[in-house]
């Protein structure tokens, strides 16, 4: 993780060295999955291949671009193309501008001439979308467009149906329309990238005319910030929470020494406001499923009563963990994560104050600590990192913050017994365990996409691809929903088997959401996986495990289930059979598919 | 500006571009004698000179430069006039 790539960013600095810190972000090592990205532009695209390119590898994404030859994104989607075929994208991003909108209204023409202008133009890029949905059947992301450079009604242009401004957002609203319908089609909103650079230096059209970039080159590390961070999300490499500090962070001043009433937050005076707009803006974010802790430098007590604040927008019930102590934060910080069951990178690290931050990033790697220097500026530097850049919404994002907060509850219930499996049974938890469903295919793979602990294979499935192994008879899937007294834990584990010849199936993805560890519910999946198999006449299961740097926790998994080792590789793979007619089942704690 | 500044920037931009530290520049030195310089590293090395010298080139100034000593030139003629 490279602070340079974090925002604010130097754009020229990164335009200037990108094949150093490309150099650095490979030799920095860590595990990378590789994605092919296949870029269809409308203008030329090479700087934004190789500003995505880092911004990517930043995000442990190694990408193999295919890039469009020049303007030819709609010749690449709507014909066959063997090149693009065996390249096989996992990402497709249609990267076109207003430069590529052929024929605006005359101010002469009538409404339906208006109207039918707007359906050609809109036609042209729902060809390219239904021709690349069937050719490849993997995420689109395809940019909007940016205002024009300029207005020759002035004003007017914004409401009369000649207008180019006009015009063009008629065109956004359908592109967004069609986002809200399609699944695995994803914005990139440039409307709104290129007012935050600034319309006019955006749209310098000496870098067209020199050099067919339809935006300034210097904007082009903004552009494909959004555009890596859209890619990243999908393979859900998003972040997951905050860590936050409180004094100078949350509010004005330091709450041990000024007191309760000392410190600035709400109406009363400007820099107050300032942080009372912070706050709401960190709770806002507690829709999106993202959590919020505390790591203090403070007393227990103190922070509380800063919390207690009658002008504070959030209060002791909007975190999950509260750490305020003396220790070092980055202890602290470890911590928090280690009892959320979540890896350190993974949630954000946000405190005013460098020499914390830089104690925190050192000490724990790949935690993001995005530097904030003056109040005004905090939530800009927050929001443009995108750190939790949302491409899939699913009902247990909802709920998240509710279900952390339940696991809370369970931890401390777990205290009052000495027996494990007497809490294990008090916890009257109930399974439901099912092929996969339609209603499930988006959340089976945001959890393939996110699970990096326990996971076997480390494969990741496109939400086309869930639906495919659900419809094709060769494969099992099963998805596991878990339920107990203290609320919902939602749809946290999934398995898939491929059947092979000879009475076999292969265990191709087994995945369990780390908020369920310990609970019995793998054993519960494997009892019901083993059953659908003798189902379908299977004799032998072979599991494979695959290591990588975050999934030791997995590595003796099929043994636990009874599963032989056959082979071990050099590079750690292993491989496991089961023979069907020994297994016995394993789970006595969970009742399953009791409905 | 003298022209041994505007050289010693220009090394260090170049040397940046291609990552490559042996570079070293000189008034003939043109595309063919650096081996990834094509086109598109060419608007690489315009709008880090830019942003270097804070200037901004002309259309027809930029299409004319034939080698390194050109643009130096070019840089210099600019700082002058401003």
């Amino acid at each position: 993780m490279l602070k340079e790539l974090l925002y604010p960013f130097d754009p020229n600095y990164l335009l200037e060295n990108k094949r150093k810190i490309k150099k650095q972000l490979l030799e920095e090592g860590g595990s990378f999955v590789e994605k092919k990205i296949a870029i269809l532009g409308g203008s030329t695209t090479a700087a934004i291949r190789q500003m995505m390119e880092l911004f990517l590898l930043n995000n442990g994404i190694r990408p193999e671009f295919y890039e469009s030859e020049y303007n030819k994104f709609y010749e690449d989607a709507v014909f066959d193309n063997e090149e693009l075929k065996r390249f096989a994208p996992d990402i497709i991003y249609v990267c076109t501008t207003n430069r590529n909108i052929t024929t605006y209204p005359q101010l002469s023409d009538d409404e339906e001439t208006v109207n039918r202008l707007l359906e050609i133009e809109y036609d042209k890029f729902h060809c390219v979308w239904t021709g690349l949905k069937e050719r490849y059947g993997c995420p689109i992301i395809q940019n909007n467009f940016e205002l024009p450079m300029y207005r020759l009604m002035g004003n007017r242009e914004a409401s009369d149906i000649h207008g180019k401004v006009n015009f063009i957002h008629e065109l956004n609203r359908r592109f967004a329309e069609y986002a809200q319908k399609n699944d695995n089609f994803y914005l990139c909103d440039i409307e709104y990238i290129s007012a935050d650079y600034g319309l006019k230096e955006w749209s310098d059209p000496f870098y067209f005319h020199m050099y067919k970039y339809a935006m300034n080159v210097n904007a082009i590390p903004y552009l494909s910030f959004n555009v890596a961070n859209i890619i990243k999300s999908i393979f859900g490499k998003n972040k997951k929470g905050f860590v936050l500090d409180l004094d100078n962070t949350l509010w004005g001043g330091v709450i041990g020494d000024d007191g309760v009433e000392g410190i600035k937050v709400g109406p009363k005076e400007s820099e107050g406001q300032f942080y009372a707009e912070f706050q709401r803006y960190l709770k806002e974010h507690k829709q999106l499923g993202i959590i919020l802790n505390i790591d203090s430098k403070n007393e227990y007590e103190n922070a509380i009563a800063g919390l207690k604040h009658p002008d504070s927008e959030l209060s002791e019930d909007d975190f999950i963990e509260i750490k305020a102590n003396w220790d070092p934060k980055d202890r602290n910080f470890e911590e928090i994560a280690r009892e959320l069951d979540l890896l350190p990178e993974s949630l954000v690290f946000v405190d005013d104050n460098p020499a914390e931050r830089h104690i925190v990033t050192e000490q724990l790697k790949g935690v993001c600590a995005p530097e904030l220097d003056v109040t005004q500026h905090f939530i800009q530097y927050l929001d443009r990192n995108g750190f939790f850049e949302v491409t899939t919404l699913s009902k247990d994002d909802l709920k998240r913050n509710e279900m952390y907060k339940e696991n809370m509850e369970r931890v401390k219930a777990q205290a009052s017994f000495t027996d494990y499996k007497d809490y294990l049974l008090s916890l009257e938890m109930k399974g439901v365990i099912k092929p996969f469903e339609p209603m499930y295919y988006e959340r089976i793979s945001q959890l393939s996409n996110k699970s990096n602990q326990y996971n076997l294979t480390t494969r990741r499935y496109t939400v086309s691809d869930i639906e495919a192994m659900a419809n094709d008879k060769k494969f099992i899937t099963l998805y596991g929903k878990l339920l107990d007294r203290f609320g919902d834990n939602g749809l946290v584990t999934v398995a898939i088997g491929q059947l092979e010849d000879n009475n076999v199936c292969r265990i191709i993805l087994w995945i369990m959401s780390c908020r369920v560890l310990k609970r019995d519910m793998e054993y519960a999946m494997m009892d019901e996986f083993v059953r659908r198999c003798k189902e379908r006449d299977i004799r032998q299961i072979i599991g494979d495990y695959y290591p990588t740097a975050k999934n030791a926790m997995v590595k003796e998994f099929y043994a636990l289930h009874g599963f032989n080792q056959e082979l071990e590789e050099p590079d750690g793979h292993t491989v496991w059979t089961l023979d069907v007619n020994e297994y016995r089942n394993r789970n006595e704690v969970i009742e399953v598919n009791d409905d | 500006m003298t022209r041994e500044y505007v050289y010693q920037q220009m090394n260090r931009i170049f040397r940046n571009v291609f990552d490559d530290e042996s570079i070293e520049l000189h008034d003939e030195t043109n595309a063919e004698d650096i081996e990834d310089w094509d086109s598109l590293e060419q608007i690489n090395l315009i709008v880090a000179i830019e942003n270097e010298f804070e200037m901004m080139f002309d259309m027809a100034e930029v299409a004319e430069l034939a080698n390194v000593g050109e643009m130096v030139d070019l840089i210099l003629k600019k700082d002058s006039n401003e």
